[in-house]
Protein backbone atom coordinates (compact mmCIF):
# COMPACT_ATOMS: atom_id res chain seq x y z
CA UNK A 1 0.00 0.00 0.00
CA UNK A 2 1.66 3.40 1.22
CA UNK A 3 4.96 2.34 1.96
CA UNK A 4 8.41 3.08 0.50
CA UNK A 5 11.81 0.58 0.13
CA UNK A 6 13.70 0.87 3.07
CA UNK A 7 10.95 1.89 4.96
CA UNK A 8 11.90 -0.47 8.29
CA UNK A 9 15.53 1.57 8.00
CA UNK A 10 14.14 4.81 7.49
CA UNK A 11 11.44 4.43 10.47
CA UNK A 12 14.26 2.89 12.30
CA UNK A 13 16.78 5.75 11.90
CA UNK A 14 14.30 8.34 12.77
CA UNK A 15 13.12 6.85 16.04
CA UNK A 16 16.34 6.47 17.11
CA UNK A 17 16.94 10.25 16.40
CA UNK A 18 13.83 11.06 18.50
CA UNK A 19 14.91 8.75 21.48
CA UNK A 20 18.68 9.48 21.51
CA UNK A 21 18.52 12.54 22.99
CA UNK A 22 15.97 11.29 25.52
CA UNK A 23 17.63 8.85 26.61
CA UNK A 24 20.48 11.30 27.23
CA UNK A 25 18.58 13.61 29.69
CA UNK A 26 17.02 9.80 31.46
CA UNK A 27 20.62 8.91 31.49
CA UNK A 28 22.03 12.03 33.00
CA UNK A 29 19.59 12.27 35.78
CA UNK A 30 20.80 8.64 36.98
CA UNK A 31 24.47 9.84 37.42
CA UNK A 32 26.52 11.49 40.20
CA UNK A 33 27.52 14.93 39.25
CA UNK A 34 31.08 13.10 39.46
CA UNK A 35 30.12 10.68 37.05
CA UNK A 36 28.84 13.53 34.43
CA UNK A 37 31.69 15.49 34.68
CA UNK A 38 34.73 13.52 35.01
CA UNK A 39 33.89 10.07 32.63
CA UNK A 40 31.57 9.83 28.94
CA UNK A 41 29.45 6.69 30.17
CA UNK A 42 27.15 5.51 27.84
CA UNK A 43 25.08 4.27 30.76
CA UNK A 44 25.36 5.26 34.57
CA UNK A 45 27.86 2.92 36.37
CA UNK A 46 26.80 4.09 39.75
CA UNK A 47 23.27 4.85 39.33
CA UNK A 48 21.66 6.64 41.70
CA UNK A 49 18.46 8.39 42.88
CA UNK A 50 20.11 11.54 44.80
CA UNK A 51 18.77 13.43 42.05
CA UNK A 52 14.67 12.88 42.11
CA UNK A 53 15.21 12.49 46.37
CA UNK A 54 16.44 16.34 45.97
CA UNK A 55 13.29 17.37 43.81
CA UNK A 56 10.93 15.00 45.85
CA UNK A 57 11.92 16.18 49.09
CA UNK A 58 12.83 20.24 49.20
CA UNK A 59 9.92 21.99 48.07
CA UNK A 60 11.61 24.84 46.01
CA UNK A 61 11.67 22.13 43.63
CA UNK A 62 8.29 20.25 44.11
CA UNK A 63 6.05 23.31 44.73
CA UNK A 64 7.12 24.09 40.78
CA UNK A 65 5.54 21.07 39.95
CA UNK A 66 1.83 21.92 42.08
CA UNK A 67 2.32 25.47 40.93
CA UNK A 68 2.39 24.32 36.80
CA UNK A 69 -0.44 21.66 37.67
CA UNK A 70 -2.51 24.06 39.36
CA UNK A 71 -2.62 26.75 36.64
CA UNK A 72 -2.69 23.73 33.58
CA UNK A 73 -5.92 22.22 35.21
CA UNK A 74 -7.65 25.79 35.64
CA UNK A 75 -6.96 27.06 32.32
CA UNK A 76 -8.10 23.68 31.09
CA UNK A 77 -11.38 23.73 32.52
CA UNK A 78 -11.91 27.34 31.81
CA UNK A 79 -11.26 26.28 28.10
CA UNK A 80 -13.44 23.38 27.84
CA UNK A 81 -15.91 25.27 29.66
CA UNK A 82 -16.57 28.07 27.21
CA UNK A 83 -15.76 26.78 24.20
CA UNK A 84 -17.99 23.76 24.53
CA UNK A 85 -21.05 26.14 23.68
CA UNK A 86 -19.50 28.13 21.08
CA UNK A 87 -18.34 25.16 19.14
CA UNK A 88 -21.77 23.92 18.96
CA UNK A 89 -22.95 27.29 18.15
CA UNK A 90 -20.36 27.11 14.99
CA UNK A 91 -20.88 23.80 14.12
CA UNK A 92 -24.96 24.65 13.99
CA UNK A 93 -25.72 27.51 13.50
CA UNK A 94 -25.11 31.12 10.95
CA UNK A 95 -25.44 34.43 12.70
CA UNK A 96 -23.90 38.06 12.09
CA UNK A 97 -19.97 38.51 11.91
CA UNK A 98 -19.37 34.18 12.79
CA UNK A 99 -16.76 34.09 9.91
CA UNK A 100 -14.75 37.22 11.24
CA UNK A 101 -15.53 35.83 14.81
CA UNK A 102 -13.79 32.32 13.82
CA UNK A 103 -10.70 34.23 12.62
CA UNK A 104 -10.14 36.85 15.33
CA UNK A 105 -10.33 33.46 17.41
CA UNK A 106 -7.48 31.87 15.10
CA UNK A 107 -5.34 34.83 14.64
CA UNK A 108 -4.93 34.68 18.55
CA UNK A 109 -3.99 31.09 18.70
CA UNK A 110 -1.49 32.46 16.33
CA UNK A 111 -0.12 35.59 18.21
CA UNK A 112 3.25 35.52 19.34
CA UNK A 113 3.46 35.17 23.42
CA UNK A 114 6.23 37.84 23.46
CA UNK A 115 3.96 40.29 22.17
CA UNK A 116 1.80 39.66 25.02
CA UNK A 117 4.27 39.07 27.88
CA UNK A 118 4.16 43.07 28.59
CA UNK A 119 0.74 44.02 28.29
CA UNK A 120 -0.23 40.82 30.61
CA UNK A 121 2.46 41.65 32.79
CA UNK A 122 0.53 44.84 33.53
CA UNK A 123 -2.93 43.93 33.74
CA UNK A 124 -2.16 40.80 36.44
CA UNK A 125 -0.85 43.64 38.24
CA UNK A 126 -2.97 45.84 37.95
CA UNK A 127 -5.95 43.48 38.72
CA UNK A 128 -4.32 42.24 41.69
CA UNK A 129 -3.77 38.59 40.16
CA UNK A 130 -0.60 38.78 40.04
CA UNK A 131 1.50 35.91 40.68
CA UNK A 132 -1.18 33.67 41.08
CA UNK A 133 -1.97 30.42 39.24
CA UNK A 134 -5.16 32.69 38.13
CA UNK A 135 -2.71 35.19 35.70
CA UNK A 136 -1.35 32.54 34.19
CA UNK A 137 -4.35 30.00 33.59
CA UNK A 138 -6.18 33.42 32.31
CA UNK A 139 -3.14 34.04 30.08
CA UNK A 140 -3.03 30.69 28.18
CA UNK A 141 -7.08 31.45 27.39
CA UNK A 142 -5.84 33.16 24.46
CA UNK A 143 -4.24 30.53 23.00
CA UNK A 144 -5.91 27.28 24.14
CA UNK A 145 -9.67 28.51 23.83
CA UNK A 146 -9.67 28.99 20.32
CA UNK A 147 -7.35 25.79 20.04
CA UNK A 148 -10.44 23.91 22.12
CA UNK A 149 -12.96 25.37 20.05
CA UNK A 150 -11.42 24.70 16.61
CA UNK A 151 -11.10 21.13 17.67
CA UNK A 152 -14.26 20.47 19.26
CA UNK A 153 -16.29 22.12 16.00
CA UNK A 154 -14.54 19.49 14.47
CA UNK A 155 -16.41 16.72 16.50
CA UNK A 156 -19.70 18.57 17.04
CA UNK A 157 -20.11 18.53 13.10
CA UNK A 158 -19.45 15.15 13.48
CA UNK A 159 -22.49 14.16 15.05
CA UNK A 160 -25.75 14.09 12.64
CA UNK A 161 -28.16 17.17 12.92
CA UNK A 162 -31.18 14.82 13.06
CA UNK A 163 -30.13 13.70 16.82
CA UNK A 164 -30.53 17.44 17.91
CA UNK A 165 -33.51 17.58 16.08
CA UNK A 166 -35.27 14.46 17.36
CA UNK A 167 -34.43 15.75 21.10
CA UNK A 168 -35.62 19.29 20.55
CA UNK A 169 -39.05 16.91 19.25
CA UNK A 170 -39.07 14.33 22.14
CA UNK A 171 -39.37 17.81 24.43
CA UNK A 172 -35.62 18.03 25.87
CA UNK A 173 -34.98 21.61 26.73
CA UNK A 174 -31.64 22.83 24.96
CA UNK A 175 -29.20 22.89 27.85
CA UNK A 176 -31.10 19.50 28.87
CA UNK A 177 -29.87 18.39 25.45
CA UNK A 178 -26.45 19.92 25.95
CA UNK A 179 -25.65 17.67 28.81
CA UNK A 180 -27.53 14.85 28.29
CA UNK A 181 -27.38 13.87 24.92
CA UNK A 182 -24.52 16.07 23.50
CA UNK A 183 -22.00 15.57 25.93
CA UNK A 184 -22.14 12.18 25.97
CA UNK A 185 -21.29 11.60 22.31
CA UNK A 186 -18.43 13.64 21.38
CA UNK A 187 -16.96 12.52 25.09
CA UNK A 188 -13.61 11.69 22.94
CA UNK A 189 -13.70 15.30 21.49
CA UNK A 190 -14.02 16.39 24.93
CA UNK A 191 -11.24 14.17 25.93
CA UNK A 192 -8.91 15.40 23.46
CA UNK A 193 -9.33 18.72 23.30
CA UNK A 194 -8.71 18.63 26.94
CA UNK A 195 -5.64 16.77 26.67
CA UNK A 196 -4.29 19.34 23.96
CA UNK A 197 -5.36 22.55 26.04
CA UNK A 198 -2.92 20.65 29.02
CA UNK A 199 -0.80 19.96 26.77
CA UNK A 200 -0.15 23.83 25.67
CA UNK A 201 -0.02 25.28 28.85
CA UNK A 202 2.14 22.72 30.04
CA UNK A 203 5.17 23.32 27.20
CA UNK A 204 4.22 27.07 27.70
CA UNK A 205 7.07 29.09 29.57
CA UNK A 206 7.30 32.90 28.58
CA UNK A 207 3.83 34.06 29.81
CA UNK A 208 4.25 31.67 33.13
CA UNK A 209 7.48 32.79 33.87
CA UNK A 210 6.72 36.49 33.43
CA UNK A 211 3.41 36.50 35.09
CA UNK A 212 4.80 34.64 38.08
CA UNK A 213 7.67 35.69 40.80
CA UNK A 214 7.68 33.31 44.11
CA UNK A 215 4.34 32.29 45.30
CA UNK A 216 3.37 30.66 42.15
CA UNK A 217 6.43 29.53 40.34
CA UNK A 218 6.13 27.26 37.16
CA UNK A 219 8.85 24.41 37.53
CA UNK A 220 10.23 25.20 34.08
CA UNK A 221 11.11 28.66 36.27
CA UNK A 222 12.60 26.64 38.60
CA UNK A 223 14.63 25.23 36.74
CA UNK A 224 16.00 27.78 34.85
CA UNK A 225 16.25 29.99 37.92
CA UNK A 226 17.56 28.18 40.46
CA UNK A 227 20.18 25.61 38.38
CA UNK A 228 22.11 29.19 36.98
CA UNK A 229 22.00 30.41 40.24
CA UNK A 230 23.61 27.57 41.98
CA UNK A 231 26.16 26.57 39.40
CA UNK A 232 25.44 23.92 36.88
CA UNK A 233 23.96 20.79 39.02
CA UNK A 234 23.29 18.92 35.68
CA UNK A 235 22.36 15.84 37.03
CA UNK A 236 19.53 17.79 39.15
CA UNK A 237 18.60 19.55 35.88
CA UNK A 238 17.89 16.14 34.08
CA UNK A 239 16.07 15.00 36.76
CA UNK A 240 13.76 17.71 36.51
CA UNK A 241 13.71 17.59 32.88
CA UNK A 242 12.78 13.96 32.81
CA UNK A 243 9.53 14.51 35.31
CA UNK A 244 8.07 17.30 33.13
CA UNK A 245 7.91 14.75 29.87
CA UNK A 246 6.30 12.26 32.30
CA UNK A 247 2.68 13.33 32.36
CA UNK A 248 2.77 14.15 28.69
CA UNK A 249 4.24 10.26 27.80
CA UNK A 250 1.37 9.06 30.15
CA UNK A 251 -1.34 10.51 28.38
CA UNK A 252 -0.23 10.62 25.13
CA UNK A 253 -1.46 6.68 24.80
CA UNK A 254 -5.29 7.76 24.90
CA UNK A 255 -5.15 10.33 22.57
CA UNK A 256 -2.87 8.61 19.56
CA UNK A 257 -5.08 8.62 17.16
CA UNK A 258 -6.42 12.18 17.63
CA UNK A 259 -2.60 13.10 17.51
CA UNK A 260 -2.61 14.44 13.93
CA UNK A 261 -6.39 16.30 14.59
CA UNK A 262 -5.19 18.28 17.64
CA UNK A 263 -1.95 19.54 16.32
CA UNK A 264 -4.07 20.30 12.94
CA UNK A 265 -6.42 22.31 15.16
CA UNK A 266 -9.43 19.42 14.55
CA UNK A 267 -8.60 20.82 10.45
CA UNK A 268 -7.62 17.31 9.57
CA UNK B 1 -24.08 20.75 5.81
CA UNK B 2 -26.24 23.81 5.23
CA UNK B 3 -26.40 25.87 8.25
CA UNK B 4 -29.46 27.67 9.87
CA UNK B 5 -28.90 31.55 10.84
CA UNK B 6 -29.83 31.97 14.57
CA UNK B 7 -28.51 34.94 16.06
CA UNK B 8 -29.32 33.50 19.10
CA UNK B 9 -25.98 31.70 18.44
CA UNK B 10 -24.49 34.62 19.60
CA UNK B 11 -25.04 34.01 23.49
CA UNK B 12 -23.55 30.08 22.86
CA UNK B 13 -20.68 32.24 21.48
CA UNK B 14 -20.38 35.09 24.33
CA UNK B 15 -18.32 33.76 27.00
CA UNK B 16 -15.44 32.62 24.68
CA UNK B 17 -16.18 36.31 23.43
CA UNK B 18 -15.47 37.46 26.89
CA UNK B 19 -12.43 35.28 27.81
CA UNK B 20 -10.03 35.84 24.54
CA UNK B 21 -11.25 39.72 24.70
CA UNK B 22 -10.19 40.11 28.44
CA UNK B 23 -7.02 38.15 27.33
CA UNK B 24 -6.40 39.47 23.82
CA UNK B 25 -7.93 43.45 23.13
CA UNK B 26 -7.24 44.59 26.59
CA UNK B 27 -3.26 44.02 26.53
CA UNK B 28 -3.43 44.95 22.74
CA UNK B 29 -5.27 48.23 23.37
CA UNK B 30 -2.42 49.08 25.90
CA UNK B 31 0.49 48.29 23.25
CA UNK B 32 -1.12 50.52 20.79
CA UNK B 33 -1.14 53.16 23.60
CA UNK B 34 2.69 52.41 24.34
CA UNK B 35 3.54 52.43 20.68
CA UNK B 36 2.58 56.18 20.47
CA UNK B 37 4.78 57.40 23.47
CA UNK B 38 7.88 57.43 25.14
CA UNK B 39 8.79 57.28 28.79
CA UNK B 40 11.84 57.98 30.92
CA UNK B 41 10.70 55.62 33.87
CA UNK B 42 8.66 56.96 36.49
CA UNK B 43 5.40 56.26 35.02
CA UNK B 44 6.41 59.56 32.77
CA UNK B 45 4.76 59.24 29.18
CA UNK B 46 5.45 61.44 26.32
CA UNK B 47 3.62 61.31 23.08
CA UNK B 48 5.67 60.33 20.51
CA UNK B 49 3.67 60.00 17.44
CA UNK B 50 4.57 57.46 14.75
CA UNK B 51 8.47 57.89 15.50
CA UNK B 52 8.87 54.93 16.79
CA UNK B 53 7.68 53.08 13.67
CA UNK B 54 9.77 55.28 11.75
CA UNK B 55 12.31 54.35 13.75
CA UNK B 56 11.65 50.24 13.08
CA UNK B 57 11.53 50.52 9.48
CA UNK B 58 15.23 52.48 9.28
CA UNK B 59 17.96 50.15 9.39
CA UNK B 60 19.90 53.16 10.17
CA UNK B 61 18.87 53.26 13.57
CA UNK B 62 19.61 51.00 17.11
CA UNK B 63 15.53 50.00 17.05
CA UNK B 64 15.13 49.28 13.40
CA UNK B 65 18.46 47.74 12.85
CA UNK B 66 17.85 45.32 15.70
CA UNK B 67 14.60 44.76 14.04
CA UNK B 68 15.53 44.08 10.53
CA UNK B 69 18.53 41.97 11.48
CA UNK B 70 16.34 39.47 13.79
CA UNK B 71 13.52 39.31 11.01
CA UNK B 72 16.09 38.35 8.69
CA UNK B 73 17.79 35.84 10.83
CA UNK B 74 14.05 34.36 11.54
CA UNK B 75 12.77 34.24 7.93
CA UNK B 76 15.86 32.35 7.15
CA UNK B 77 15.38 30.25 10.10
CA UNK B 78 12.01 29.59 8.53
CA UNK B 79 13.00 28.66 5.35
CA UNK B 80 15.62 26.29 6.71
CA UNK B 81 13.17 24.15 8.78
CA UNK B 82 10.68 24.03 6.42
CA UNK B 83 12.98 22.90 3.66
CA UNK B 84 14.07 20.10 6.34
CA UNK B 85 10.94 19.18 8.03
CA UNK B 86 8.55 18.98 4.91
CA UNK B 87 10.63 16.41 3.03
CA UNK B 88 11.60 14.63 5.82
CA UNK B 89 8.25 14.05 7.49
CA UNK B 90 6.79 13.14 4.01
CA UNK B 91 9.54 10.42 3.68
CA UNK B 92 8.50 9.39 8.05
CA UNK B 93 5.19 9.28 7.33
CA UNK B 94 5.39 7.16 3.85
CA UNK B 95 7.95 4.96 6.24
CA UNK B 96 4.64 3.98 8.60
CA UNK B 97 4.69 0.89 9.80
CA UNK B 98 0.95 -0.43 7.78
CA UNK B 99 -0.37 -2.43 10.45
CA UNK B 100 -0.41 -3.91 14.00
CA UNK B 101 1.01 -2.78 17.50
CA UNK B 102 4.37 -1.12 15.47
CA UNK B 103 1.86 1.53 14.59
CA UNK B 104 0.49 2.41 17.65
CA UNK B 105 4.10 2.82 18.75
CA UNK B 106 5.39 4.45 16.15
CA UNK B 107 2.65 6.78 16.64
CA UNK B 108 3.74 7.41 20.11
CA UNK B 109 7.35 7.32 19.92
CA UNK B 110 6.36 10.28 17.05
CA UNK B 111 4.06 12.31 19.12
CA UNK B 112 6.51 12.21 22.65
CA UNK B 113 8.99 15.21 21.23
CA UNK B 114 5.83 17.19 20.48
CA UNK B 115 4.95 17.26 24.00
CA UNK B 116 7.90 18.09 26.02
CA UNK B 117 8.15 21.84 27.75
CA UNK B 118 9.42 23.64 25.46
CA UNK B 119 12.62 24.87 27.47
CA UNK B 120 13.32 21.28 28.29
CA UNK B 121 13.31 20.91 24.69
CA UNK B 122 16.26 23.49 24.95
CA UNK B 123 17.81 22.05 27.82
CA UNK B 124 17.77 18.34 26.54
CA UNK B 125 19.87 19.92 23.37
CA UNK B 126 21.82 22.22 25.60
CA UNK B 127 22.99 18.93 27.15
CA UNK B 128 22.93 16.70 24.41
CA UNK B 129 25.21 19.03 22.55
CA UNK B 130 28.20 19.66 24.85
CA UNK B 131 31.63 19.08 24.14
CA UNK B 132 32.73 17.79 27.48
CA UNK B 133 29.03 16.06 28.89
CA UNK B 134 26.99 15.67 25.85
CA UNK B 135 26.79 12.60 23.44
CA UNK B 136 26.67 14.53 20.20
CA UNK B 137 29.13 17.40 21.17
CA UNK B 138 31.23 14.85 22.71
CA UNK B 139 31.14 12.21 19.59
CA UNK B 140 31.50 15.32 16.58
CA UNK B 141 34.86 16.67 18.45
CA UNK B 142 36.11 13.18 19.19
CA UNK B 143 35.34 12.54 15.40
CA UNK B 144 37.77 15.77 14.49
CA UNK B 145 35.22 18.31 14.02
CA UNK B 146 35.87 21.43 15.96
CA UNK B 147 31.94 21.86 17.53
CA UNK B 148 31.50 24.16 20.49
CA UNK B 149 27.91 26.28 19.78
CA UNK B 150 28.45 28.20 22.45
CA UNK B 151 31.09 30.08 20.54
CA UNK B 152 30.65 29.40 17.14
CA UNK B 153 28.16 31.13 15.09
CA UNK B 154 27.98 27.98 12.71
CA UNK B 155 27.77 25.37 15.24
CA UNK B 156 24.82 27.40 17.00
CA UNK B 157 22.49 27.84 13.90
CA UNK B 158 23.21 24.03 13.33
CA UNK B 159 22.21 23.52 17.16
CA UNK B 160 18.97 25.20 16.80
CA UNK B 161 18.19 23.84 13.32
CA UNK B 162 18.62 20.19 14.47
CA UNK B 163 16.76 21.09 17.70
CA UNK B 164 14.06 22.26 15.57
CA UNK B 165 13.92 19.07 13.34
CA UNK B 166 13.86 16.85 15.93
CA UNK B 167 11.22 18.89 17.82
CA UNK B 168 8.69 19.30 15.35
CA UNK B 169 9.17 17.32 12.20
CA UNK B 170 7.00 14.77 13.87
CA UNK B 171 4.00 17.10 13.27
CA UNK B 172 4.69 17.41 9.91
CA UNK B 173 4.99 12.87 9.72
CA UNK B 174 1.86 12.52 11.68
CA UNK B 175 -0.44 15.22 9.47
CA UNK B 176 1.01 13.27 6.50
CA UNK B 177 0.46 10.13 7.99
CA UNK B 178 -3.58 11.10 8.89
CA UNK B 179 -3.66 12.34 5.10
CA UNK B 180 -2.31 9.14 3.79
CA UNK B 181 -5.02 6.93 5.65
CA UNK B 182 -7.73 8.99 4.66
CA UNK B 183 -6.72 7.30 0.45
CA UNK B 184 -9.12 4.68 -0.24
CA UNK B 185 -7.44 1.19 -1.26
CA UNK B 186 -9.18 1.37 -4.56
CA UNK B 187 -6.65 4.06 -5.64
CA UNK B 188 -3.63 2.05 -5.22
CA UNK B 189 -5.43 -0.92 -6.51
CA UNK B 190 -6.32 0.51 -9.62
CA UNK B 191 -2.88 1.97 -10.07
CA UNK B 192 -1.33 -1.67 -9.50
CA UNK B 193 -3.56 -2.60 -12.62
CA UNK B 194 -1.89 0.27 -14.73
CA UNK B 195 1.45 -1.06 -13.35
CA UNK B 196 2.42 2.25 -12.09
CA UNK B 197 5.97 3.14 -10.66
CA UNK B 198 6.54 3.87 -7.38
CA UNK B 199 7.09 7.76 -8.23
CA UNK B 200 4.15 7.92 -10.04
CA UNK B 201 1.23 6.54 -7.33
CA UNK B 202 3.64 9.42 -5.08
CA UNK B 203 2.86 11.66 -8.01
CA UNK B 204 -0.55 11.41 -9.11
CA UNK B 205 -2.25 9.65 -5.70
CA UNK B 206 -0.59 10.18 -2.43
CA UNK B 207 0.83 13.89 -3.00
CA UNK B 208 -2.65 15.22 -4.04
CA UNK B 209 -4.26 13.67 -1.37
CA UNK B 210 -1.71 14.75 0.78
CA UNK B 211 -2.45 18.86 -0.59
CA UNK B 212 -4.68 20.03 2.31
CA UNK B 213 -2.45 18.40 5.15
CA UNK B 214 0.74 19.43 3.71
CA UNK B 215 -0.50 23.15 2.97
CA UNK B 216 -1.95 23.27 7.26
CA UNK B 217 1.80 22.11 8.24
CA UNK B 218 3.90 24.05 6.11
CA UNK B 219 1.60 26.89 7.52
CA UNK B 220 1.80 25.90 11.14
CA UNK B 221 5.32 25.26 10.93
CA UNK B 222 5.86 29.03 9.11
CA UNK B 223 3.96 30.67 12.29
CA UNK B 224 5.33 28.68 15.23
CA UNK B 225 8.81 28.38 13.70
CA UNK B 226 8.18 32.40 13.35
CA UNK B 227 7.34 33.03 16.63
CA UNK B 228 9.82 30.67 18.49
CA UNK B 229 11.44 32.10 21.61
CA UNK B 230 12.11 29.53 24.97
CA UNK B 231 13.92 27.08 23.03
CA UNK B 232 16.86 29.21 21.32
CA UNK B 233 16.61 31.46 24.41
CA UNK B 234 17.91 28.11 26.54
CA UNK B 235 20.23 26.63 24.25
CA UNK B 236 22.12 29.83 22.94
CA UNK B 237 20.29 32.61 24.81
CA UNK B 238 20.67 34.35 21.44
CA UNK B 239 23.99 34.10 21.07
CA UNK B 240 27.19 33.43 20.18
CA UNK B 241 26.73 37.43 20.00
CA UNK B 242 23.14 38.01 18.58
CA UNK B 243 23.77 34.79 15.57
CA UNK B 244 20.62 33.32 16.77
CA UNK B 245 18.67 36.73 18.17
CA UNK B 246 14.93 35.79 17.18
CA UNK B 247 12.17 38.33 16.30
CA UNK B 248 10.91 37.06 19.82
CA UNK B 249 14.10 36.79 21.65
CA UNK B 250 14.88 40.23 20.70
CA UNK B 251 11.62 41.93 21.88
CA UNK B 252 11.71 40.09 25.34
CA UNK B 253 15.31 41.80 25.40
CA UNK B 254 13.41 45.27 24.54
CA UNK B 255 9.98 44.94 26.47
CA UNK B 256 11.30 42.93 29.83
CA UNK B 257 15.11 43.88 29.92
CA UNK B 258 15.62 47.15 28.85
CA UNK B 259 11.73 48.03 29.67
CA UNK B 260 11.30 50.28 26.80
CA UNK B 261 8.00 50.26 26.38
CA UNK B 262 7.48 52.27 23.16
CA UNK B 263 9.66 50.70 20.95
CA UNK B 264 9.31 47.40 22.54
CA UNK B 265 5.01 48.44 21.62
CA UNK B 266 6.01 49.06 18.12
CA UNK B 267 8.14 46.24 17.73
CA UNK B 268 5.30 44.15 19.03
CA UNK B 269 2.65 46.00 16.54
CA UNK B 270 4.78 45.34 13.25
CA UNK B 271 5.54 41.63 14.29
CA UNK B 272 1.58 41.08 14.97
CA UNK B 273 1.17 42.73 11.55
CA UNK B 274 3.16 39.79 9.50
CA UNK B 275 2.02 36.98 11.54
CA UNK B 276 -2.13 38.13 11.31
CA UNK B 277 -1.19 38.53 7.47
CA UNK B 278 0.10 34.81 7.42
CA UNK B 279 -2.69 33.74 9.36
CA UNK B 280 -5.61 35.36 7.12
CA UNK B 281 -3.95 32.97 4.22
CA UNK B 282 -3.92 30.12 6.79
CA UNK B 283 -7.52 31.18 7.54
CA UNK B 284 -8.99 31.49 3.70
CA UNK B 285 -6.98 28.07 2.67
CA UNK B 286 -8.39 25.97 5.61
CA UNK B 287 -12.27 27.01 5.04
CA UNK B 288 -11.84 27.03 1.37
CA UNK B 289 -10.82 23.53 1.67
CA UNK B 290 -12.74 22.47 4.34
CA UNK B 291 -15.81 22.88 2.64
CA UNK B 292 -14.68 19.84 0.44
CA UNK B 293 -13.34 17.27 3.29
CA UNK B 294 -15.27 14.34 3.73
CA UNK B 295 -16.57 13.92 7.51
CA UNK B 296 -14.97 11.34 9.10
CA UNK B 297 -15.04 10.05 12.59
CA UNK B 298 -12.10 9.44 14.30
CA UNK B 299 -9.71 9.50 10.39
CA UNK B 300 -7.12 11.47 12.17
Amino acid sequence: MHSIPGRRLIMGLFLIFLLLPIYWLVNMSFKTNAEIISTMTLWPHAPTLQHYKRIFTDESWYSGYINSLEYVVINTVISIAVALPAAYAFSRYRFLGDKHLFFWLLSNRMAPAAVYALPFFNLYSAIGLFDTPWAVALAHCIFNVPLAVWILEGFVSGVPREIDETAFLDGYSFPRFFIKILVPLIASGIGVAAFFCFMFSWVELLLARTLTSVAAKPISAVMTRTVSAAGMDWGLLAAAGVLTIIPGALVIWFVRNYIARGFALGRV
Amino acid sequence: MDKTINQKAWFLVLPVFLVVAFSAVLPLMTVVNYSMQDTFGNNQFFWNGVGWFKELLDPSTDLGGRFLASLGRNLFFSAVILAIEVPLGIVVALSMPREGWSVAACLVILALPLLIPWNVVGTIWQIFGRPDIGLLGYVLNHLGFNYNYVANDVDAWVTVIVMDVWHWTSLVALLCYAGLKSIPDAYYQAAQIDGASRWAVFKAIQLPKMNRVLLIAVLLRFMDSFMIYTEPFVVTGGGPGNSTTFVSIELVKIALGQFDLGKAAALSLAYNLIILIVCWVFYTVMTNAGSERPVKEGAA
